[in-house]
């Protein structure tokens, strides 16, 4: 007998699921080693604590921190701003994305300014908006909101535009028209695009958040930053870096459950 | 028993009002007419198969119908309530089942039943809250199938609608129309390169060839029709001899 003619089982070329557990401790494993080398590297004095802080002195300026109740008042005046900003940009971004994604007339009017204030970097805006608004809040929120629009508008657009051209005609054939159309199927088959959109944006206005939080604040994640370069304590630095960090983890996680709830279709299904 | 074939005008079916009225229909692409000049009468109820080599404007012709395309010159008659199924299911994949035949619907408990007892027609009732992308190729076209007799069109038209699916599929399919076409009775326009498909299902077979009709052939045969009717196959041995296709004399 040849090789030829021996009969074997198919290797499973689909994608294994994988348990919900499994996957959890897969995620956390690589931050959480990069913890346990930190304090290996701290704790055997190999990393001197004038480069770095020690894990040990990072939670003891979270603990003072924590103590006298800032820590709980800066969360939450980022968290609002960031709130407030990003909502305001999303919006934003959203309409003009969709204007000009869905119509001809609207590409024209919306697009080719559009793509010139996306060339800005907002950072150049701040010395224009300062002195239009102030260090105040109204300036915080609406730098964060103007970091927003750029890349909220640049992808929804593009996931507009990507949606399938023969369902659009389709749903024409049926009378669907102007917003009906746009509201029934278009922006229903470009919501993985949207949601591609919102997360590229979050990640964006987290930039704008600690730029307005560098300038003129007594509160936030930004002000923190500010001071521990102004007092060079490195703990308080590392602080700041690992409270951004878990800012970016909790976006993460909120649009990782809006796809679950917003995509319902996607789940458990093959490629056809 | 009557086999008829007609002039290139159409004008032997002309009897009652047309439910489609072409009139020197033109469609140019780049310089090129796809479609010169095209006449022709479809009548309400009528089952017409488009046939013809690729590239002729058959799929042109029937955008024009559906109003996709405008003509370059001509007139165009079509009824109000006209529906269109394409090769592809193109349903809505964040809608489900249901709610891709309520397509353009008002939600309300009517249209809900409506849309139930269309998909109910066509086998799929228990597929209603299903997503189109769990749905079988079939599966799928017999949805697209059930969206576009919900709206109970006087004028159904049909490209290449079961050109993707498997032959077995394909048969069921025929059967399926051939029901729907009893109860609902629009006039149909089908694309189709199967010649056997259009001598089964079709009251008439039109071939388009440069721009015009070539062929326009009554097939005046009572329905389920089996293939081996020596009419049918006379038709069939002419048909592909117009598509370039030599086939051998039967000898009986
Ligand atoms: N938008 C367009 N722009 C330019 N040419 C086009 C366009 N649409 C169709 N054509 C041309 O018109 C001709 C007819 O196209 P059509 O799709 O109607 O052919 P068909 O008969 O349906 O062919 P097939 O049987 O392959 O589906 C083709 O030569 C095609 O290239
Ligand atoms: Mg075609």
């Amino acid at each position: 007998m040849t090789t030829a003619d021996v009969l074997v089982t198919p290797r499973f070329l689909g994608t294994r699921r994988r348990s919900r557990s499994w996957s959890l401790l897969t995620r956390a494993s690589v931050p959480v080693a990069l913890l346990v080398v930190w304090q290996a590297a701290s704790a055997t004095g190999l990393l001197d604590p004038q480069v770095l802080a020690s894990p040990g002195s990072v939670v003891g300026a979270l603990r003072e921190l924590a103590e006298s109740g800032q820590l709980a008042d800066f969360l939450a005046a980022s968290a609002t701003r960031a709130a407030i900003g990003v909502s305001l940009g999303v919006v934003a971004g959203l309409v003009l994305g969709v204007l000009a994604g869905a119509s001809a007339l609207g590409e024209e009017l919306i697009d080719p300014s559009m793509q010139m204030y996306r060339a800005v970097p907002f950072l150049a805006l701040v010395p224009l908006l300062l002195s239009w608004f102030g260090v105040g809040e109204t300036f915080k929120i609406v730098l964060i909101a103007v970091s927003a629009v750029a890349p909220m508008y640049a992808y929804t657009y593009l996931g507009v535009r990507g949606v399938d051209r023969k369902v659009v005609e389709a749903a024409r054939g049926f009378g669907l028209r102007g917003f009906r159309l746009v509201w029934e199927v278009i922006l229903p088959c470009a919501r993985p695009n949207l949601l591609m959109a919102l997360r590229i944006c979050l990640s964006v206005s987290l930039t704008g958040l600690i730029a307005a939080e560098q300038i003129g604040t007594t509160e936030g994640i930004g002000y923190l930053v500010s001071l521990s370069q102004q007092y060079f304590r490195s703990d308080y630095m590392v602080l700041c870096i690992l409270l951004y960090a878990l800012l970016g983890v909790l976006i993460d996680t909120a649009i990782r459950f809006l796809e679950h709830v917003a995509l319902p279709w996607r789940s458990g299904v093959a490629a056809r | 028993m009557t086999v008829t074939l007609a002039t290139a005008t159409g004008g032997s079916t002309t009897s009652p009002a047309p439910a489609v009225r072409i009139r020197g229909l033109r469609k140019v692409y780049d310089g090129k007419a796809v479609l010169d000049g095209i006449d022709l009468d479809v009548a309400p109820g009528q089952l017409v198969a488009l046939l013809g080599p690729s590239g002729t404007g058959k799929t042109t012709l029937l955008r024009l119908l559906a109003g996709f395309e405008r003509p370059d010159a001509g007139e165009l008659g079509v009824p109000l309530a006209r529906t269109t199924v394409y090769q592809e299911p193109r349903l809505v994949p964040a809608h489900r089942v249901l709610r891709n035949v309520m397509l353009g619907q008002r939600g309300t408990a009517a249209n809900r039943a409506a849309a139930l007892a269309s998909l109910a027609e066509v086998g799929l009732a228990d597929k209603a809250r299903s997503w189109p992308a769990t749905l079988s190729g079939g599966e799928a076209q017999r949805v697209a199938l059930a969206r576009a007799l919900v709206r109970e069109p006087r004028l159904l038209l049909l490209d290449e609608p079961f050109a993707a699916l498997d032959a077995l599929t394909r048969l069921k399919m025929h059967d399926l129309v051939e029901r729907l076409r009893r109860r609902h009775d629009p006039a149909i326009v089908m694309v189709t390169h199967d010649v056997d498909e259009a001598l089964r299902l079709a009251d008439r077979v039109v071939m388009l060839r440069d721009g015009h009709v070539s062929v326009d052939l009554l097939v005046d045969l009572p329905h389920p029709r089996a293939i081996t009717d020596p009419h049918l196959l006379a038709h069939r041995r002419r048909l592909l001899a117009e598509l370039g296709v030599d086939t051998p004399e039967a000898t009986p």
